[in-house]
Order: C-alpha cells, then sequence, then structure tokens
C-alpha cells in the first residue's frame, strides 16, 4: 500500500532523519571528548568510514525502495542522505589527512598513491565532491535534469570503489563476513536498476 | 592561678618548638603531596574495585624491578592495557576479550616444552613461577596496527627455562603454541586464523635476554586478555609475535610456520621487527599512536628502530630487513 505523505509531514520526517543521521557524529565527538574511546583517532577514522559506507548504502536504495513501495515522498529524502554520505566521507578523509598525515599534504598523497588499498578509498571521496557540489536545485538547473542525472550517475562506481575499499581493509585479517553483505547490498541495489532499465528499453522498443 | 610568663610578659614557644622554615615554607607543597597521595589512594581503589568484577581477582605477583632493562616512560593506564587487546581467539574487536576471556581457565595449566631438547619437560604454572626470580620489566609495547603501549610486564629471561631442557645443536627455533580449546574460546569459530595461534623465534632471539617469559603485569597475575597464566614478550618485535596462552614450547631445526605469516605472508613476515623503514602494504609503520597520549591536536610518536632496543641490532647483522621483515 502506498503511503502518501503531505509536504509538511515530509518535512517532519527530513528533520528527525537529519537529527538521527548526525548521531553517529555526534558519539564520535563525545567519546573523544570524554576520553572514553582507548584509542580515539582509531574509533574516528573506524567510525566515520562505516558510517560513510551506510549512508552509501542508503541513499542508493532510495530509488529502489520508492519504486517497489510506491512511496514517491522518499526522492524527498535522496539529496539530505546523500549529503550524510559525503559528510562521513569527508570526515573519514580529515581523519587520514589529520591523524596520520598531520595536515601534510605531500606525505598524504605520496601514501595514497603508494597503497592501492588507500587510493581507491581516495578516488572514491574525490568523486563525491562534484556530487555534493552539484547537489543544489540551483546547480540542477545550471546543469539541465539530463546532465545533471548523467554525472550523479558516478555514484555506481564511487559505490564499487568503496567496496574494494572496505574489502582490501579486511582482507589482512581474512575478515570478508562485512565486505562480502556490503557487497551483495551494493550488488542488488545497482543489479535492480540493470533489470529496470533493460525492461524499460525493451517496452520503448516494442511502443 | 599563677600564670608563668616570661619576663616581657609575652608567652613564647620553646624554640624546638617553633615549626623550621623551611617546613613552613613548604606547607603548599606538603599539601599538594597530601592531595596526590589521596589521588593514587583512590587511583588503587578504583583499580581495586575494577579488579574485584574481573575474573582474576588482580593477584598480587611480588617482582624485583630491572631497572636497566626498563624503560622510564610514563605507564600506560591499566584499563587502557587489560581493556584494549587484540587476542582473537576470545573475538576480533578490541574490547572482546575483556569481555570473552573469562571463560579461559588458567589452572590447572601445564606447558610441554619438546624437540630439539636433551630433557623435555612438562612443567605446571606454579613450577613456572618459581623457576628463576621474577622480575618487573617496563617494556614498550608496539602493535603492527600502529599503536604502542609502555607496559610493566612480570616475569623472567626465556632463556632461564630454555637453559633447563638443554637445547641440542639442532636447536635452531622455538615454536610456541597457544591453547585452542573451543569450550573456552568463542573466537576459534572465526576463520581468521589456522587455530591454533603458532608464533616462532630464531633460537638466538629466543635466548635473547630481552626475550620475557610472563607470568604478569601491573604487578599481578595477567588478566586473562593479556594472555594467561603465561605468554612470550619480544619487546623489539611488534605485538602479534608474543604469544599469548602458551601450552607447548617447541625447539625445532626448522623455521616454523606462524600464524599470520601463514595468513597474509605479504603483511606479516616471520622477524616483524619494529622497523619504521618498513612499512607494512596498507600503512606506514614510521610513526605510533601512544595509548593515552597522542591526542588530535600533536603529530604522532616516531616509531624507533627496534622499538627503541637497540641491543638486539647485532642479532640481524648483514641481514637485509627489508627482505626480512
Amino acid at each position: 500500500m502506498a503511503v502518501q505523505l503531505s509536504n509538511k509531514q515530509v518535512g517532519w520526517v527530513k528533520a528527525a532523519l537529519f537529527v538521527l543521521a548526525l548521531l553517529p557524529f555526534a558519539r564520535l565527538v563525545w567519546g573523544t571528548a570524554t576520553g572514553s574511546f582507548t584509542d580515539p583517532l582509531a574509533a574516528i577514522t573506524q567510525g566515520s568510514g562505516e558510517w560513510a559506507l551506510y549512508f552509501l548504502c542508503i541513499t542508493l536504495a532510495m530509488t529502489p525502495l520508492r519504486r517497489l513501495s510506491g512511496w514517491n515522498w522518499l526522492v524527498k529524502l535522496r539529496r539530505m542522505i546523500g549529503l550524510f554520505t559525503f559528510f562521513y566521507a569527508l570526515v573519514h578523509f580529515t581523519a587520514f589527512l589529520w591523524f596520520d598525515h598531520f595536515f601534510d599534504v605531500g606525505a598524504m598523497l605520496t601514501d595514497v598513491v603508494k597503497r592501492p588499498f588507500i587510493l581507491v578509498g581516495f578516488i572514491a571521496f574525490v568523486l563525491l565532491i562534484p556530487l555534493a557540489a552539484t547537489s543544489t536545485n540551483g546547480m540542477i538547473k545550471r546543469l539541465g535534469g539530463k546532465r545533471w542525472q548523467w554525472l550523479h550517475r558516478l555514484i555506481y562506481p564511487i559505490a564499487a570503489l568503496a567496496i574494494l575499499h572496505f574489502w582490501w581493509m579486511k582482507a589482512g585479517k581474512n575478515d570478508f563476513a562485512q565486505p562480502i553483505l556490503f557487497g551483495l547490498i551494493v550488488a542488488v541495489l545497482l543489479g535492480l536498476r540493470i533489470v529496470w532499465s533493460r525492461t524499460k528499453a525493451r517496452a520503448a522498443a516494442r511502443a | 592561678m599563677l600564670i608563668k610568663r616570661n619576663p616581657n610578659g609575652i608567652d613564647l614557644p620553646f624554640s624546638s618548638e617553633i615549626t623550621p622554615q623551611s617546613v613552613y615554607e613548604g606547607r603548599r607543597q606538603f599539601i599538594t603531596r597530601m592531595a596526590a597521595t589521596a589521588a593514587v589512594g583512590s587511583g588503587i581503589w578504583e583499580m581495586a574495585n575494577r579488579e574485584a568484577f574481573a575474573q582474576d581477582a588482580g593477584q598480587k605477583l611480588a617482582a624485583r624491578r630491572n631497572v636497566a632493562l626498563s624503560t622510564d616512560e610514563k605507564l600506560t593506564p591499566f584499563k587502557d592495557a587489560s581493556n584494549y587487546n587484540n587476542y582473537y581467539e576470545f573475538g576480533l574487536d578490541k574490547g572482546d576479550p575483556a569481555e570473552n576471556a573469562h571463560t579461559l581457565r588458567t589452572r590447572p595449566w601445564t606447558l610441554r616444552i619438546e624437540g630439539e631438547v636433551k630433557k623435555p619437560i612438562t612443567l605446571d604454572i606454579d613450577t613456572l613461577l618459581k623457576l628463576a626470580p621474577l622480575e618487573e620489566r617496563i617494556y614498550r609495547l608496539r602493535c603492527v596496527e600502529g599503536w604502542s603501549m609502555v607496559i610493566p610486564w612480570v616475569g623472567y629471561s626465556l632463556s632461564n627455562l630454555l637453559k633447563q631442557v638443554e637445547p641440542t645443536g639442532n636447536a635452531k627455533f622455538v615454536e610456541f603454541t597457544t591453547l585452542a580449546d573451543n569450550k573456552q574460546m568463542p573466537g576459534l569459530r572465526s576463520g581468521v586464523l589456522d587455530w591454533p595461534y603458532v608464533e616462532g623465534l630464531r633460537i638466538d632471539e629466543a635466548m635473547h635476554p630481552l626475550t620475557l617469559l610472563t607470568m604478569g603485569m601491573y604487578g599481578q597475575v595477567l588478566p586473562n586478555q593479556n594472555g594467561a597464566p603465561v605468554r612470550l614478550i619480544v619487546p623489539w618485535k611488534y605485538g602479534f609475535k608474543s604469544a599469548k596462552s602458551i601450552v607447548r614450547i617447541r625447539l625445532l631445526s626448522r623455521q616454523p610456520r606462524t600464524a599470520w605469516n601463514d595468513s597474509a605472508p605479504r603483511e606479516y613476515g616471520f622477524y616483524s621487527n619494529v622497523n619504521p623503514n618498513v612499512d607494512h602494504p596498507r600503512w606506514s609503520q614510521a610513526s605510533e599512536r601512544r595509548i593515552g597520549e597522542t591526542g588530535l591536536f600533536q603529530p604522532k610518536r616516531k616509531t624507533l628502530m627496534f622499538n627503541g632496543y637497540d641491543q638486539v641490532s647485532s642479532l640481524y647483522t648483514g641481514m637485509d630487513l627489508k627482505r626480512f621483515y
């Protein structure tokens, strides 16, 4: 059954979601400030990376969820969730630049080039920047809907790179349970899009 | 009633009753000291309380400090050293061992020493504790993951034990095997490593005086999560080389396989000496986060060659440590 919400109700959902989405960040700040993390630098790096991945999956789930449920208002949450993906990725990257290299950009770039594991994560982060920068209504208008949409399909390769980054991070401990789980989630979310675009193309050909 | 006064009518104390000036002037210091004593006291009280909840109840283990082999760096708080552990037999997260290791039965416990030795022997933990005088040694501990601690261990040089079994001329390596018991160790269900955990040293590394057979830390019996009842500490190598809860020591003519080397040979070599010039494939080893010290607002500490234990460098003369990482 399709639940339709009024604009006002969507506004409330959005506000609640905004607060919820900030909770993981608040936990990192709180844990660091109160000294409850034994290794705060590791806790921040790990926590922000995990939440960037979670939000990436939620972002990718919005469109399939809307199609399957018929809850069209979900599309109004997509931008905010996408921006939270960028926010946690930014915290993750800043943690790397700050804690690992103490803002020595040269040393940071050397590290990026030297290690494939960091390189793929870095590329994924850099590719997120144009998406965040073009997330405003003004930018959509300026680019034009079609071109904007093409640009934002970058999220698909970003998702693949993020999974690879996560996979390689866990590979040292042969601990693949989570990389497999998130790899499957992303594969299903991207696979649905392929299936839908094929049926659409076939329908168009028949018409 | 006659009140005796001195001639000018003022009561004066005997000179012996006058607080010496230095003491008088030191009263602030005295107060600070009293406060410090109270703080230390409450620290101990807190520790005692915490220990009351811990499984091993923090049984004391007396030892004389070996000053020559100890660092004077600030100790890592006991709370951090006993709650932030890598002991995969009890789970993969740092907090898991402290939470799960209560199932480990550390008594009775026997350690078997065999292989290329003239006198193989099986020792129980009480015999082991009395085999040589216990020493306290404050060592730096550097984890391969990039963090470090300073921990006062209690034990004695492993060479004390190895000499007892009289290694043969063929004994070139020493292998250490950790307990692997499904009933006591929930982490064995994970396929991260090929259990049991096995580590190894070259015989000269094992015989080096710094190599410590360890039964305690912070003046008490090892907490289970730190590798009770007996573990190894090799302070110039990354922490994973120091096997925990050891049940068997074997002297061998060939280099033993080791758990992490089997699992990820490119990342964890047999030697695994702390070396700021040899990176881990996924991160640099040039610096480290000292637990309880490195915060957000200062750069990390530089990692020292052999973790600062230069006295072992002669063990590796002529060796390419980039190749034998």
